[in-house]
Protein backbone atom coordinates (compact mmCIF):
# COMPACT_ATOMS: atom_id res chain seq x y z
CA UNK A 1 0.00 0.00 0.00
CA UNK A 2 1.34 2.86 -1.23
CA UNK A 3 0.39 6.84 0.12
CA UNK A 4 1.15 9.76 -2.06
CA UNK A 5 1.43 13.43 -1.55
CA UNK A 6 -0.88 15.07 -4.18
CA UNK A 7 -1.64 18.56 -5.07
CA UNK A 8 -4.48 19.80 -7.23
CA UNK A 9 -6.03 22.94 -8.24
CA UNK A 10 -10.21 22.75 -7.01
CA UNK A 11 -12.20 25.55 -8.16
CA UNK A 12 -8.79 27.84 -8.90
CA UNK A 13 -7.35 26.73 -5.40
CA UNK A 14 -4.21 24.42 -4.88
CA UNK A 15 -5.00 21.79 -2.38
CA UNK A 16 -2.12 19.09 -0.96
CA UNK A 17 -2.87 15.99 1.03
CA UNK A 18 -1.35 12.53 1.48
CA UNK A 19 -3.31 10.25 0.05
CA UNK A 20 -3.52 6.75 0.21
CA UNK A 21 -3.35 5.31 -3.61
CA UNK A 22 -6.88 3.94 -3.45
CA UNK A 23 -8.67 6.87 -2.47
CA UNK A 24 -11.50 7.87 -4.80
CA UNK A 25 -11.05 11.19 -6.35
CA UNK A 26 -14.87 11.93 -4.78
CA UNK A 27 -13.61 10.66 -1.39
CA UNK A 28 -10.89 13.03 -1.57
CA UNK A 29 -13.14 15.93 -2.47
CA UNK A 30 -15.90 15.03 0.18
CA UNK A 31 -13.82 13.64 2.93
CA UNK A 32 -10.75 14.87 2.76
CA UNK A 33 -11.13 18.42 1.31
CA UNK A 34 -14.52 18.71 2.87
CA UNK A 35 -16.30 19.72 -0.32
CA UNK A 36 -19.29 17.66 0.32
CA UNK A 37 -21.41 19.15 -3.41
CA UNK A 38 -19.82 16.46 -5.34
CA UNK A 39 -22.48 13.49 -4.33
CA UNK A 40 -22.08 9.83 -4.07
CA UNK A 41 -24.82 8.04 -6.30
CA UNK A 42 -24.33 4.60 -7.87
CA UNK A 43 -20.65 4.21 -6.81
CA UNK A 44 -20.46 1.86 -9.69
CA UNK A 45 -20.10 4.67 -12.86
CA UNK A 46 -23.46 4.87 -14.22
CA UNK A 47 -25.28 7.53 -12.50
CA UNK A 48 -22.96 11.40 -12.78
CA UNK A 49 -24.09 12.42 -9.45
CA UNK A 50 -19.78 12.21 -8.60
CA UNK A 51 -19.41 13.82 -12.10
CA UNK A 52 -16.76 17.00 -12.02
CA UNK A 53 -14.40 18.68 -14.49
CA UNK A 54 -11.10 17.01 -14.87
CA UNK A 55 -8.11 19.35 -16.98
CA UNK A 56 -11.66 20.82 -18.49
CA UNK A 57 -13.79 17.52 -19.29
CA UNK A 58 -16.25 15.88 -17.10
CA UNK A 59 -15.52 12.63 -15.79
CA UNK A 60 -17.26 10.54 -12.84
CA UNK A 61 -15.09 11.08 -9.83
CA UNK A 62 -15.90 7.86 -8.65
CA UNK A 63 -13.88 6.16 -11.08
CA UNK A 64 -11.18 7.72 -10.99
CA UNK A 65 -8.19 7.85 -7.87
CA UNK A 66 -7.33 10.73 -6.72
CA UNK A 67 -3.61 10.32 -7.09
CA UNK A 68 -4.29 10.40 -11.33
CA UNK A 69 -5.83 14.20 -10.90
CA UNK A 70 -2.43 14.91 -8.71
CA UNK A 71 -0.92 17.98 -10.76
CA UNK A 72 -4.47 18.94 -12.71
CA UNK A 73 -7.03 20.78 -12.22
CA UNK A 74 -11.10 19.73 -10.60
CA UNK A 75 -14.25 22.04 -11.21
CA UNK A 76 -16.61 21.22 -8.70
CA UNK A 77 -20.28 22.72 -8.37
CA UNK A 78 -18.73 24.53 -5.58
CA UNK A 79 -16.65 26.47 -8.17
CA UNK A 80 -19.57 27.28 -10.80
CA UNK A 81 -20.85 30.61 -8.78
CA UNK A 82 -18.68 33.57 -9.06
CA UNK A 83 -17.91 36.60 -6.38
CA UNK A 84 -21.25 35.60 -5.19
CA UNK A 85 -23.23 35.18 -8.73
CA UNK A 86 -24.23 32.27 -10.19
CA UNK A 87 -23.38 30.52 -13.22
CA UNK A 88 -26.54 30.93 -16.02
CA UNK A 89 -26.48 26.93 -15.71
CA UNK A 90 -27.45 27.46 -12.24
CA UNK A 91 -29.92 30.33 -13.09
CA UNK A 92 -31.09 28.20 -15.40
CA UNK A 93 -32.18 25.41 -13.62
CA UNK A 94 -33.77 27.91 -10.67
CA UNK A 95 -35.88 29.25 -13.31
CA UNK A 96 -36.71 26.00 -15.22
CA UNK A 97 -37.41 23.74 -12.18
CA UNK A 98 -34.36 21.43 -13.42
CA UNK A 99 -34.61 19.83 -10.05
CA UNK A 100 -37.25 18.50 -7.57
CA UNK A 101 -34.65 16.08 -5.02
CA UNK A 102 -31.45 17.86 -5.84
CA UNK A 103 -29.33 14.42 -5.72
CA UNK A 104 -28.15 14.79 -9.73
CA UNK A 105 -28.11 18.40 -9.97
CA UNK A 106 -24.23 19.11 -9.07
CA UNK A 107 -22.83 16.19 -11.70
CA UNK A 108 -25.86 17.13 -14.08
CA UNK A 109 -24.40 20.96 -14.11
CA UNK A 110 -21.24 20.09 -14.35
CA UNK A 111 -21.82 17.78 -17.54
CA UNK A 112 -24.07 20.47 -19.05
CA UNK A 113 -21.19 22.81 -18.91
CA UNK A 114 -18.76 20.62 -20.31
CA UNK A 115 -21.05 20.14 -23.24
CA UNK A 116 -21.76 23.89 -23.39
CA UNK A 117 -18.30 24.36 -23.46
CA UNK A 118 -17.96 22.30 -26.58
CA UNK A 119 -21.31 22.66 -28.46
CA UNK A 120 -22.71 26.71 -27.70
CA UNK A 121 -25.72 25.68 -29.17
CA UNK A 122 -26.80 22.40 -28.58
CA UNK A 123 -30.31 20.91 -30.37
CA UNK A 124 -32.35 19.40 -27.90
CA UNK A 125 -30.98 16.10 -29.21
CA UNK A 126 -27.43 16.79 -28.19
CA UNK A 127 -28.82 17.93 -24.97
CA UNK A 128 -30.17 14.44 -23.92
CA UNK A 129 -26.71 12.98 -25.75
CA UNK A 130 -24.54 15.44 -23.71
CA UNK A 131 -26.12 14.60 -20.56
CA UNK A 132 -26.94 10.75 -21.18
CA UNK A 133 -24.17 10.33 -18.68
CA UNK A 134 -26.28 11.46 -15.69
CA UNK A 135 -29.03 9.90 -14.28
CA UNK A 136 -32.05 11.92 -12.63
CA UNK A 137 -34.64 9.97 -11.07
CA UNK A 138 -37.19 12.94 -10.97
CA UNK A 139 -37.87 15.28 -13.30
CA UNK A 140 -38.11 13.38 -16.34
CA UNK A 141 -35.37 15.16 -17.69
CA UNK A 142 -37.61 17.55 -20.06
CA UNK A 143 -36.91 20.46 -17.57
CA UNK A 144 -32.76 20.20 -17.01
CA UNK A 145 -33.30 20.16 -21.13
CA UNK A 146 -35.25 23.56 -20.65
CA UNK A 147 -32.12 24.48 -18.07
CA UNK A 148 -29.35 23.61 -20.04
CA UNK A 149 -31.06 26.00 -23.35
CA UNK A 150 -31.60 28.40 -20.97
CA UNK A 151 -28.22 28.67 -20.05
CA UNK A 152 -26.75 28.46 -23.46
CA UNK A 153 -29.04 31.54 -24.67
CA UNK A 154 -27.89 33.25 -21.12
CA UNK A 155 -23.88 32.65 -22.23
CA UNK A 156 -24.47 33.58 -25.35
CA UNK A 157 -25.09 37.22 -24.39
CA UNK A 158 -23.02 37.52 -21.91
CA UNK B 1 -16.78 1.49 -2.39
CA UNK B 2 -12.84 2.16 -1.66
CA UNK B 3 -11.16 -0.68 -3.86
CA UNK B 4 -8.49 -2.94 -1.50
CA UNK B 5 -5.46 -1.32 -0.75
CA UNK B 6 -2.16 -1.36 -3.66
CA UNK B 7 0.64 0.18 -4.58
CA UNK B 8 1.03 2.76 -7.29
CA UNK B 9 3.44 3.80 -9.96
CA UNK B 10 3.28 6.48 -12.55
CA UNK B 11 6.43 5.68 -15.03
CA UNK B 12 7.91 8.50 -16.87
CA UNK B 13 8.76 6.80 -20.62
CA UNK B 14 7.27 3.45 -21.70
CA UNK B 15 10.42 1.26 -20.95
CA UNK B 16 10.32 2.16 -17.72
CA UNK B 17 6.66 1.01 -17.83
CA UNK B 18 7.36 -2.52 -18.77
CA UNK B 19 10.39 -2.76 -17.03
CA UNK B 20 7.86 -1.98 -13.43
CA UNK B 21 5.16 -4.85 -15.40
CA UNK B 22 8.37 -7.56 -15.87
CA UNK B 23 9.38 -7.10 -11.86
CA UNK B 24 5.63 -7.57 -10.56
CA UNK B 25 3.89 -10.63 -11.23
CA UNK B 26 0.82 -8.94 -9.86
CA UNK B 27 0.79 -5.86 -11.09
CA UNK B 28 -1.82 -3.89 -13.87
CA UNK B 29 -1.88 -1.08 -16.18
CA UNK B 30 -4.24 1.29 -15.77
CA UNK B 31 -5.78 2.66 -18.63
CA UNK B 32 -8.85 5.03 -18.66
CA UNK B 33 -9.52 2.69 -16.05
CA UNK B 34 -12.69 2.51 -16.21
CA UNK B 35 -12.95 -1.10 -16.29
CA UNK B 36 -10.92 -1.97 -14.10
CA UNK B 37 -11.52 0.70 -11.29
CA UNK B 38 -14.84 -0.94 -10.98
CA UNK B 39 -13.71 -4.49 -11.14
CA UNK B 40 -11.35 -3.60 -8.25
CA UNK B 41 -14.08 -1.96 -6.00
CA UNK B 42 -16.02 -5.26 -6.39
CA UNK B 43 -13.30 -7.16 -5.75
CA UNK B 44 -13.25 -8.87 -8.85
CA UNK B 45 -9.21 -7.82 -9.43
CA UNK B 46 -6.67 -6.81 -6.59
CA UNK B 47 -3.77 -6.26 -8.72
CA UNK B 48 -0.78 -5.42 -5.91
CA UNK B 49 0.14 -2.34 -8.18
CA UNK B 50 -1.28 0.38 -10.93
CA UNK B 51 1.11 1.23 -13.34
CA UNK B 52 -0.35 4.36 -14.89
CA UNK B 53 0.11 4.81 -18.17
CA UNK B 54 -2.08 8.56 -18.29
CA UNK B 55 1.06 10.50 -18.04
CA UNK B 56 2.51 9.16 -21.19
CA UNK B 57 1.38 11.64 -23.83
CA UNK B 58 3.56 9.75 -26.72
CA UNK B 59 0.75 7.05 -26.52
CA UNK B 60 -2.28 9.14 -27.09
CA UNK B 61 -2.51 9.71 -30.91
CA UNK B 62 -4.40 9.23 -34.23
CA UNK B 63 -2.53 9.33 -37.66
CA UNK B 64 -2.68 8.24 -41.00
CA UNK B 65 0.84 6.34 -41.79
CA UNK B 66 1.81 3.68 -44.61
CA UNK B 67 -1.75 2.58 -44.94
CA UNK B 68 -2.58 2.78 -42.13
CA UNK B 69 -4.46 4.59 -39.24
CA UNK B 70 -2.06 4.21 -36.24
CA UNK B 71 -4.21 5.12 -32.67
CA UNK B 72 -2.05 5.21 -29.59
CA UNK B 73 -3.50 2.46 -27.06
CA UNK B 74 -4.37 5.51 -24.71
CA UNK B 75 -6.08 7.66 -27.22
CA UNK B 76 -9.46 8.41 -25.39
CA UNK B 77 -12.95 7.40 -26.99
CA UNK B 78 -13.97 11.03 -27.12
CA UNK B 79 -10.86 11.82 -28.84
CA UNK B 80 -12.06 9.41 -31.86
CA UNK B 81 -15.67 11.17 -31.61
CA UNK B 82 -14.43 14.43 -31.86
CA UNK B 83 -11.85 13.72 -34.81
CA UNK B 84 -12.69 14.34 -38.49
CA UNK B 85 -10.58 12.08 -39.90
CA UNK B 86 -12.28 9.15 -38.50
CA UNK B 87 -16.04 10.93 -38.51
CA UNK B 88 -15.21 11.52 -42.63
CA UNK B 89 -13.00 7.94 -43.66
CA UNK B 90 -13.75 4.99 -40.97
CA UNK B 91 -17.75 5.70 -40.21
CA UNK B 92 -17.12 2.13 -38.22
CA UNK B 93 -15.31 3.74 -35.86
CA UNK B 94 -16.87 6.33 -35.40
CA UNK B 95 -20.62 4.48 -35.07
CA UNK B 96 -18.90 1.90 -32.46
CA UNK B 97 -16.85 4.86 -29.86
CA UNK B 98 -20.42 6.95 -29.57
CA UNK B 99 -22.01 3.69 -28.60
CA UNK B 100 -19.53 3.00 -25.65
CA UNK B 101 -20.97 3.70 -22.38
CA UNK B 102 -21.73 7.58 -21.95
CA UNK B 103 -20.37 10.70 -22.67
CA UNK B 104 -18.36 10.79 -19.13
CA UNK B 105 -17.06 7.78 -19.61
CA UNK B 106 -15.49 8.06 -23.11
CA UNK B 107 -13.88 10.88 -21.69
CA UNK B 108 -11.30 8.46 -19.83
CA UNK B 109 -11.90 5.65 -21.89
CA UNK B 110 -9.26 4.31 -24.18
CA UNK B 111 -9.39 2.37 -27.40
CA UNK B 112 -6.21 0.35 -25.80
CA UNK B 113 -8.31 -0.27 -22.48
CA UNK B 114 -11.07 -1.65 -24.39
CA UNK B 115 -9.32 -4.53 -26.60
CA UNK B 116 -6.86 -5.25 -23.81
CA UNK B 117 -9.32 -5.46 -21.25
CA UNK B 118 -10.94 -8.29 -23.56
CA UNK B 119 -14.57 -7.96 -22.06
CA UNK B 120 -16.44 -10.10 -24.74
CA UNK B 121 -18.79 -7.34 -24.07
CA UNK B 122 -17.10 -4.77 -25.13
CA UNK B 123 -17.46 -2.66 -28.55
CA UNK B 124 -14.13 -2.12 -30.39
CA UNK B 125 -13.08 -5.83 -30.49
CA UNK B 126 -16.06 -6.57 -33.00
CA UNK B 127 -14.82 -3.86 -35.06
CA UNK B 128 -11.55 -3.85 -35.18
CA UNK B 129 -11.92 -7.67 -35.90
CA UNK B 130 -14.09 -6.67 -38.76
CA UNK B 131 -11.73 -4.47 -39.89
CA UNK B 132 -8.54 -6.82 -39.94
CA UNK B 133 -6.96 -4.76 -37.50
CA UNK B 134 -3.32 -4.80 -35.57
CA UNK B 135 -2.29 -4.11 -32.48
CA UNK B 136 1.41 -3.59 -31.48
CA UNK B 137 2.93 -5.03 -28.22
CA UNK B 138 5.64 -3.45 -26.58
CA UNK B 139 7.64 -6.05 -24.37
CA UNK B 140 11.56 -5.82 -22.60
CA UNK B 141 12.39 -7.12 -26.16
CA UNK B 142 10.60 -4.56 -28.43
CA UNK B 143 7.55 -4.52 -30.00
CA UNK B 144 5.22 -7.46 -31.86
CA UNK B 145 2.78 -7.51 -34.11
CA UNK B 146 -0.27 -9.13 -33.55
CA UNK B 147 -3.37 -9.53 -36.01
CA UNK B 148 -6.48 -9.05 -34.19
CA UNK B 149 -8.07 -12.20 -35.10
CA UNK B 150 -5.32 -14.01 -33.10
CA UNK B 151 -5.38 -11.37 -30.00
CA UNK B 152 -8.58 -13.39 -28.25
CA UNK B 153 -7.62 -16.30 -26.34
CA UNK B 154 -10.50 -16.37 -23.94
CA UNK B 155 -12.65 -14.25 -22.29
CA UNK B 156 -10.36 -11.77 -20.85
CA UNK B 157 -7.80 -13.28 -22.16
CA UNK B 158 -5.47 -12.09 -24.87
CA UNK B 159 -2.27 -12.76 -26.66
CA UNK B 160 -0.32 -10.84 -24.72
CA UNK B 161 2.36 -12.15 -22.29
CA UNK B 162 2.88 -10.60 -18.73
CA UNK B 163 5.59 -7.76 -19.60
CA UNK B 164 4.01 -6.70 -22.70
CA UNK B 165 1.85 -3.54 -23.01
CA UNK B 166 -0.79 -3.17 -26.28
CA UNK B 167 0.97 0.08 -27.38
CA UNK B 168 -0.57 0.78 -30.49
CA UNK B 169 -3.66 0.12 -32.59
CA UNK B 170 -3.19 -0.16 -37.04
CA UNK B 171 -6.54 -0.68 -38.93
CA UNK B 172 -5.97 -0.75 -42.63
CA UNK B 173 -6.94 2.20 -44.37
CA UNK B 174 -9.41 1.69 -46.73
CA UNK B 175 -9.61 2.32 -50.55
CA UNK B 176 -11.88 4.28 -52.14
CA UNK B 177 -15.39 2.36 -52.45
CA UNK B 178 -15.19 1.45 -48.45
CA UNK B 179 -17.89 1.64 -46.21
CA UNK B 180 -18.50 0.45 -42.74
CA UNK B 181 -21.67 0.37 -39.83
CA UNK B 182 -21.80 -0.95 -36.12
CA UNK B 183 -25.13 -1.77 -34.76
CA UNK B 184 -26.04 -2.36 -31.53
CA UNK B 185 -28.87 -3.25 -29.43
CA UNK B 186 -28.33 -2.01 -25.50
CA UNK B 187 -31.05 -1.88 -22.68
CA UNK B 188 -29.93 1.34 -22.32
CA UNK B 189 -27.02 4.24 -22.12
CA UNK B 190 -24.23 2.82 -20.42
CA UNK B 191 -25.53 -1.00 -20.77
CA UNK B 192 -23.62 -3.32 -22.18
CA UNK B 193 -24.89 -4.79 -25.66
CA UNK B 194 -27.50 -7.21 -25.78
CA UNK B 195 -25.93 -7.72 -29.14
CA UNK B 196 -23.66 -5.78 -31.54
CA UNK B 197 -22.23 -6.17 -35.20
CA UNK B 198 -19.94 -4.64 -36.81
CA UNK B 199 -19.31 -4.46 -40.78
CA UNK B 200 -16.80 -3.61 -43.11
CA UNK B 201 -17.16 -3.16 -46.93
CA UNK B 202 -14.74 -2.81 -49.94
CA UNK B 203 -16.43 -2.68 -53.08
CA UNK B 204 -14.61 -3.61 -56.23
CA UNK B 205 -15.06 -1.80 -59.84
CA UNK B 206 -18.25 -3.97 -61.03
CA UNK B 207 -19.89 -2.85 -57.39
CA UNK B 208 -19.13 -6.66 -56.06
CA UNK B 209 -17.58 -7.20 -52.35
CA UNK B 210 -13.91 -7.15 -52.63
CA UNK B 211 -13.57 -6.89 -49.11
CA UNK B 212 -15.88 -7.80 -46.12
CA UNK B 213 -15.39 -8.24 -42.51
CA UNK B 214 -17.92 -8.98 -39.99
CA UNK B 215 -17.42 -9.29 -35.95
CA UNK B 216 -19.95 -10.01 -33.35
CA UNK B 217 -20.16 -8.08 -30.12
CA UNK B 218 -21.33 -10.24 -26.55
CA UNK B 219 -22.75 -13.11 -28.30
CA UNK B 220 -19.89 -15.80 -27.07
CA UNK B 221 -17.17 -16.65 -24.53
CA UNK B 222 -14.88 -14.11 -26.69
CA UNK B 223 -15.46 -11.49 -29.95
CA UNK B 224 -16.71 -13.13 -32.65
CA UNK B 225 -15.03 -13.19 -36.38
CA UNK B 226 -17.50 -14.01 -38.60
CA UNK B 227 -16.03 -15.69 -40.93
CA UNK B 228 -18.40 -17.94 -42.89
CA UNK B 229 -20.42 -15.04 -43.34
CA UNK B 230 -17.69 -13.03 -44.53
CA UNK B 231 -16.87 -15.86 -47.20
CA UNK B 232 -20.00 -15.85 -48.51
CA UNK B 233 -20.48 -12.14 -49.43
CA UNK B 234 -17.15 -11.94 -50.96
CA UNK B 235 -17.00 -11.41 -54.51
CA UNK B 236 -20.66 -11.33 -54.40
CA UNK B 237 -22.69 -8.41 -55.27
CA UNK B 238 -24.11 -6.77 -51.77
CA UNK B 239 -27.86 -7.56 -52.67
CA UNK B 240 -30.40 -8.11 -51.07
CA UNK B 241 -30.48 -12.15 -50.98
CA UNK B 242 -26.81 -12.29 -50.30
CA UNK B 243 -26.76 -9.65 -46.97
CA UNK B 244 -29.26 -11.97 -46.18
CA UNK B 245 -27.62 -15.05 -46.36
CA UNK B 246 -24.41 -13.62 -45.30
CA UNK B 247 -26.04 -12.38 -41.84
CA UNK B 248 -28.15 -15.79 -41.90
CA UNK B 249 -24.19 -17.27 -41.22
CA UNK B 250 -22.88 -14.46 -38.80
CA UNK B 251 -26.13 -15.47 -36.35
CA UNK B 252 -24.75 -19.30 -36.73
CA UNK B 253 -21.80 -17.51 -35.70
CA UNK B 254 -23.06 -16.68 -32.56
CA UNK B 255 -22.61 -18.75 -29.64
CA UNK B 256 -24.81 -16.38 -27.28
CA UNK B 257 -26.09 -17.46 -23.38
CA UNK B 258 -29.33 -16.67 -22.09
CA UNK B 259 -29.13 -14.06 -19.57
CA UNK B 260 -31.20 -11.41 -18.38
CA UNK B 261 -30.41 -9.46 -21.93
CA UNK B 262 -32.23 -12.33 -23.57
CA UNK B 263 -32.50 -15.36 -24.46
CA UNK B 264 -29.84 -17.52 -26.47
CA UNK B 265 -33.08 -17.50 -29.27
CA UNK B 266 -33.68 -13.84 -28.86
CA UNK B 267 -29.83 -12.93 -29.49
CA UNK B 268 -29.23 -14.86 -32.46
CA UNK B 269 -32.19 -14.01 -33.88
CA UNK B 270 -30.61 -10.11 -32.76
CA UNK B 271 -27.44 -10.95 -34.39
CA UNK B 272 -29.19 -11.47 -37.86
CA UNK B 273 -30.90 -8.19 -37.61
CA UNK B 274 -28.58 -6.13 -36.67
CA UNK B 275 -25.54 -7.63 -39.88
CA UNK B 276 -28.64 -7.18 -41.95
CA UNK B 277 -28.78 -3.63 -41.05
CA UNK B 278 -25.28 -3.30 -40.32
CA UNK B 279 -24.28 -4.55 -44.03
CA UNK B 280 -26.60 -2.85 -45.55
CA UNK B 281 -25.38 0.78 -43.98
CA UNK B 282 -22.26 -0.26 -44.79
CA UNK B 283 -22.69 -0.50 -48.41
CA UNK B 284 -24.45 2.60 -48.26
CA UNK B 285 -21.39 4.01 -47.51
CA UNK B 286 -19.55 2.34 -49.26
CA UNK B 287 -21.42 3.81 -52.31
CA UNK B 288 -20.88 7.54 -50.88
CA UNK B 289 -24.27 7.57 -49.75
Amino acid sequence: MSTHHVKVTVNGAVKEADVEARTLLVHFLRETLGMTGTHIGCDTTSCGACAILLNGRAAKSCTVLAVQADGGEVMTVEGLAQNGKLHPIQEGFMEKHGLQCGFCTPGMMLSAVALLKQNPNPTEDEIRWGLSGNLCRCTGYMNIVKAVQYAAEKMKTQ
Amino acid sequence: MIPPAFDYATPKTLREAVALLGQNPEAKILAGGHSLIPMMKFRLASPALLIDLNRLDSLAYLREEGGWLKIGAMTREADLDHSDLIQKKYPLLADTTRMIADPLVRNMATVGGNLAHADPANDHPATMLAYGAQVVATGPKGERVIPIDQFFTGPFETALAHDEILTEIRIPAPRPGSGGAYMKVERKVGDFATAAVAAQISLGAGGSCEYVGIGLTNVGLTPIKASKAEDALKGQKPDDANIRRAAQLASEAAEPASDYRGSEEYKRALVKTLAVRALRKAVERAKGG
